[in-house]
């Protein structure tokens, strides 16, 4: 029996491997190296990173605190918040992006609102990270939250009633102790947020960001011009995907 | 450390559809009450409604007589050792027991000071750079001891300090915690279902049943007048008796009887021995480790797997014996039969 899962859980993996390694091996390193100094694509894969890393930034600071009071408390509608936290998972993101467009465009409420103090979202950088935030925040909030059910409360308590504020408790004792969960689910938000292409194109088409561009050369000039583009995006995605990973796991030990 | 005087009036709890209903207790500065109780009788949440973890529906707590009912558990410096220790798992010994003083921001050479003289006074100093994770029951509870008291809080709620621990451990452990309360003397609360715990060491005993009090007293009292008939019923059963050892620490002499006993204590003292450990025969065991003595069975009581027979010598014994035994020895009450358990057997204290 082991060696038939073995057998057909293999043939999945060769199925995700083998484009991934044939796209990096069909591209030359001249190919490669000519295609990084071209500033559009630089600038693409520069952009992604750092609007990624807003908005698990700011999913850091509401998420995190949301994650906790989900593993603590019991309240009316939990069952319906913890429903809305996953629906970004399950809506298709080019209806995410729509929907984000209504709210935050130009005629949109919120949309206004922010036009007052300078920040508008379509086509821009706040447009990116607002779709980037909406489709990968779920991550972030339920590795947050089981990271926290996973510390006894009574921990928590223990530091009460050894003088410990409930913000101090939550400092010093159920963070530290869900550090880990929430480190990996802001990798986890962090890498897929990188990989968003849908929500971000119905926003922000311009400026593009790295899913968008490889997905811009691919209908304008075809599969050859697309593809050294493709390589750089898997391969640093993938680089810096590994290096937190280690170091989240070395500091979690 | 000097506690403080620890009143609980009229309190009332509701946790789910359990209640605690009517709790009057008070305990003297520097005193020490065991709340005796079975499993469900409710003695955790009284513990966690007094270190505030819980609020009360009704009733009034009163630490040094002042209401504390309304403050937050770090307002009330209070000591708790939870029943599963409790300690941060991400912090050394050390970090675990200075995380209250960390919290008072006590400059670095106090802090360092009176952990170290904490640990010195339980016997942990080695223990201080290692994790949580390698120590033992024993020495767990320990440092959730040293984590409390390195507070000198004001009263301290013990749960069931020594019930996870083996045998040998919880006589070592009821030492330390008869020599802490001697040392430190703070007001404590100490949660237990064992009777012989509480007797070693409750200045008073209250019995907790399904959420009330059936009884307050010292443990002799509650021992010998029973308030209640389950009261009886929860500490009756066993071998428990007042008395006192002989100056070699060989014998234990009860309303006029003897037996055998090994001991380094000698004056008055406690002896208990445990039913499963007592014989019953229809003529005298011969055996120079065995007392035997003779009495009148006056009680056959059938629980579970096992038979309670009470047997009049006086004073009395409680003798659980196997069903089949039972009709072996066609034990009937009126009947003499003769009781025989090992000198070795007798817990003295």
């Amino acid at each position: 029996m082991k060696l038939a899962f073995g057998l057909l859980g293999g043939c999945l993996l060769a199925f995700v491997l083998w484009p991934l390694l044939q796209t990096v091996f069909s591209t030359s390193p001249q190919e490669l190296w000519a295609t990084i100094q071209d500033p559009q694509v630089r600038g693409a894969i520069g952009l992604t990173f750092y609007a990624s890393a807003i908005a698990t930034g700011i999913a850091l600071l509401t998420g995190v605190p949301l994650a906790y009071l989900l593993a603590r408390h019991d309240f009316p509608g939990k069952g319906f918040i913890q429903g809305l936290i996953d629906l970004p998972i399950v809506v298709p993101h080019t209806a995410a992006g729509i929907a984000l467009l209504l709210v935050f465009g130009r005629q949109g409420l919120l949309g206004k609102a922010f036009g007052k103090v300078g920040i508008r979202f379509v086509s821009s950088v706040p447009g990116i990270v607002i779709a980037m935030l909406f489709v990968s925040m779920p991550f972030l909030v339920n590795a947050a939250r089981e990271g926290f059910s996973a510390v006894d409360e009574r921990l928590e308590q223990a530091a009460r009633t050894l003088g410990a504020s409930p913000w101090a408790a939550f400092r010093r004792v159920a963070l530290p102790l869900a550090k880990r969960s929430i480190l990996s689910g802001t990798i986890l938000m962090w890498a897929r947020g990188l990989s968003e292409f849908g929500a971000v194109v119905i926003l922000a088409y311009h400026p593009m960001v790295a899913p968008v561009l490889l997905y811009e050369r691919f209908e304008s000039y075809g599969l050859s011009y697309a593809r050294p583009v493709a390589v750089w995006i898997l391969l640093t995605s993938l680089g810096v995907f590994l290096a937190l990973r280690a170091v989240a796991g070395r500091r979690g030990r | 450390m000097i506690g403080a005087p620890l009143a609980l009036e009229v309190l009332e709890v509701q946790a789910g559809a359990f209640r605690l209903v009517g709790i009057d207790l008070a305990v003297r500065a520097g005193g020490y009450l065991v709340i005796l109780g079975p499993t469900g009788a409710g003695k955790t949440l009284l513990l966690e409604t007094v270190a505030g973890l819980r609020r009360p529906r009704r009733g009034r707590i009163l630490l040094d007589g002042a209401d504390i009912t309304s403050l937050p558990p770090e307002k009330r410096n209070i000591g708790y050792v939870f029943q599963d220790y409790a300690l941060f798992p991400h912090l050394s010994v050390f970090e675990n027991i200075a995380f209250g003083l960390r919290l008072r921001r006590l400059p670095r050479g106090e802090l360092v000071r009176r952990v170290r003289g904490m640990a010195q006074l339980l016997g942990i100093e080695k223990l201080l750079p290692r994790g949580i994770e390698s120590l033992s029951g024993g020495e767990r509870q320990r440092v959730a001891l040293a984590r409390a008291l390195v507070l000198s809080p004001r009263a301290l709620l013990l749960d069931e300090p020594l019930s996870a621990l083996d045998p040998a451990r919880r006589r070592e452990l009821q030492q330390v915690l008869k020599e802490l309360h001697r040392a430190l003397s703070p007001t404590v609360l100490h949660v237990t279902h064992d009777f012989e715990e509480a007797v070693a060491l409750g200045e008073e005993v209250a019995v907790l049943l399904r959420g009330k009090l059936a009884q307050v007293g010292t443990p002799e009292e509650v021992f010998r007048r029973p308030a209640t008939p389950e009261v009886a019923e929860f500490v009756g059963a066993r071998n428990v008796f007042f008395g006192e050892v002989s100056p070699d620490g060989r014998r234990f002499k009860v309303d006029g009887k003897g037996f055998e006993v090994v001991s380094e204590l000698s004056g008055p003292a406690h002896a208990v021995v445990r039913p499963e450990d007592i014989l019953v025969s229809l003529s005298p065991i011969a055996s120079s480790a065995r007392n035997c003595l003779r009495g009148k069975v006056v009680g056959i009581e059938e629980r579970g797997p096992l038979v309670y027979v009470t047997v009049n010598v006086p004073p009395l014994f409680t003798a659980a014996i196997t069903r089949e035994s039972l009709s072996e020895l066609r034990l009937q009450e009126g009947m003499e039969v003769y009781i025989s358990f090992k000198a070795s057997a007798v817990h003295v204290f």
